[in-house]
């Protein structure tokens, strides 16, 4: 089999075990690929690095292509998600001087309670609070929103700022936010510098809440459809193999070396298990699927996914809903999924866009094939979510 | 006359700072300023309401200017957009030269062109600086481990410096290896025989 070169992009975080596991553990090799790795240091790196091909394709926040869409970004050309690489792996984290108001004010820090969670942070912080997420586009600023919105925070009192990944515990530490939402190992990372709490996991907020995608030109997945299939296929059986839970203390280790996150295994090992250490006091607190890679479907890119994320920007940007949920379904790209990873056995749904938010427990569900397991996908407030017909016209 | 244009040149490092505000000058009549301190940077640059601002593609702050350009009110949108959105060339240049820059919104393409040009061309030197830098350093080290490997067989068998030599060389070549990394798993080997 030839041997072809693609050139991957990467920000050091668990979540982007699915491209290290299938360089280093030999699913890439398996596909006939030679992964060449490429670790960024900003989101916009990576999406403008993609979009004048410098890289083949990139580990992204799952709303980062729908901001592309929706026409938020530099001028480059359209980019596809073609998979989604994991699910949660986010956690809620506050300051210490939060966490003591918190406790005064009986608060058990269950990590596991999003709406008790969020009143007593409503009580605890009286005026205004400043959260850091990664990026304008991304999971965490939709949680947040949410999350927070729902428990009584009005949006001028809410200051959401960027803030990229590794740098978050420095901007706590120097005052700038008083919270943040980001992936592992930077909040583990925060509670090991004795400056912060952990609240919550990103799953308490939404079960099932897409973290990363995997991005490629769109020019690209037609020109060299037999490389998309393969690197599809790759991420997803490091995946499957990254769900088996005896190989995570392995893949702690292997992500964590220098070339990687290079950081103590111990960090990201904690995300991994979903043995989550608290507060610097060493509590600890069990999140049983804190991440998750390939089980329940969570690596199909539900169109309905798009339209919800399409939605909630379109609301803050003042632009017309419907036609933006309607470009950014296109952008998931749910047929080069079945195209390619039907081969390699994956599960497929019967459709391609659902109600977000209907599932309050793990369900087993027809699949074009048998049957398959969907996770459950509900929100801590009940919320649903019914996309738009994908076939209707966008006017 | 159109008023000059303040340009803002994010950049922690002085030695480069400086031709990068050199080479802008050299191609109009700017105002320069450039920020070295990476916090609160969405304040400083707000504060200076600049008409273009330029950052390495790489640094990680830049996602807090995307922050700032993406301000839902114009009013509080301090840099605009991106590299004129109409030339996706520009921006395609700007990208591989490892440059990004936001640029005021109405700012016209006549404006925004030579100064691009100009931080395009700074960004390419820096780049061939840095691989020649690289190449370099990696060139000292592998003498360095060269002539210890040298070294160690002066000592071991007794023989000058030019058969040390040759004898690597030959070992090289008939393993099909680089000479630098034989001398390498020598060293290695005789440190572990040594200790």
């Amino acid at each position: 089999m030839p041997i072809n070169r693609l050139r991957l992009g990467y920000l050091p975080l668990i979540d982007a075990a699915p491209l290290i596991v299938a360089h280093e553990m030999g699913f890439a090799a398996e596909e006939g690929l030679d992964l060449d790795l490429i670790r960024l240091s900003a989101w916009a790196q990576s999406r403008d690095m993609l979009g004048a091909g410098m890289i083949d394709a990139a580990h992204m926040l799952v709303p980062m292509p729908i901001g592309q869409a929706l026409g938020l970004g530099p001028r480059l050309p359209a980019f596809d998600l073609v998979m989604f690489l994991s699910q949660g792996g986010q956690a809620v984290v506050v300051n210490t001087r939060i966490e003591e108001n918190l406790r005064e004010i009986g608060h058990g820090f269950d990590f596991a309670d999003a709406r008790a969670a969020g009143l007593a942070l409503r009580r605890a912080v009286p005026g205004g609070l400043r959260v850091g997420v990664p990026f304008h586009f991304s999971t965490q600023y939709e949680l947040i929103s949410h999350w927070l919105t729902a428990c009584g925070f009005t949006p001028d009192q809410l200051d959401l700022i960027t803030v990229p990944p590794p740098m978050m515990a420095r901007a706590m530490a120097a005052g700038e936010v008083d919270a943040f939402c980001v992936g592992e190992p930077w909040c583990s990372f925060a509670v090991e510098r004795g400056i912060a709490a952990l609240l919550l996991p990103g799953r308490a907020i939404w079960a099932a809440p897409p973290e990363k995608g995997l991005v490629l030109r769109r020019d690209l997945t037609e020109a060299r459809p037999d490389e998309t299939g393969a690197l599809m296929r790759a991420m997803w059986r490091a995946g499957q193999w990254l769900d088996q839970p005896e190989h995570r203390g392995t893949a702690a280790e292997i992500l964590s070396r220098g070339e990687y996150l290079d950081l103590p295994s111990e960090l990201a090992e904690r995300g991994l298990t979903g043995r989550m250490l608290i507060s610097s006091s060493g509590e600890l607190r069990r999140a049983p699927g804190f991440i998750a890679f390939n089980n329940g479907a969570a690596s199909f890119p539900w169109k309905s996914i798009a339209a919800l994320i399409a939605s909630r920007i379109a609301e803050r940007r003042g632009l017309e809903p419907l036609a933006a949920m309607q470009m950014a379904m296109g952008h998931f790209r749910t047929d080069l999924y079945r195209k390619h990873l039907r081969p390699a056995g994956a599960p497929l749904p019967g459709a391609s866009s659902r109600i977000e938010g209907a599932l309050a427990e793990d369900r087993v569900v027809p699949a074009e094939k048998g049957q398959m397991i969907l996770r459950a996908d509900s929100f801590f407030d009940g919320f649903t979510f019914e996309p738009p017909n994908p076939d209707s016209s966008a006017d | 006359m159109p008023k000059k244009l303040l340009i803002v040149v994010v950049e922690p490092d002085p030695d480069r700072a400086q031709p990068i505000a050199d080479g802008l000058l050299a191609a109009g009549d700017h105002d320069i300023r450039i920020i070295a301190e990476q916090s609160g940077l969405a304040r400083q640059v707000a504060d200076l309401r600049p008409d273009v601002v330029l950052i390495d593609i790489a640094n990680p702050s830049r996602d807090i200017l995307e922050e700032l350009a993406l301000a839902s009110e114009p009013s509080e949108r301090p840099v605009a957009m991106f590299v004129d959105r109409t030339d996706e060339q520009l921006t395609r240049s700007a990208i591989e030269a490892g440059i990004s820059a936001y640029v005021v919104d109405g700012l016209r393409p006549e404006r925004i062109k030579p100064i691009l040009d100009a931080a395009i061309a700074r960004f390419h030197m820096f780049q061939r600086m840095r691989t020649e830098l690289a190449a370099t350093r990696a060139a000292l080290e592998e003498r360095k481990i060269i002539d210890r490997a040298k070294a160690v067989l002066m000592k071991a068998r007794g023989i000058d410096e030019e058969a040390a030599y040759a004898l690597l060389r030959k070992t090289a070549m008939d393993q099909g290896k680089r000479l630098p990394d034989i001398a390498q798993q020598l060293v290695m080997a005789a440190g572990l025989l040594c200790r």
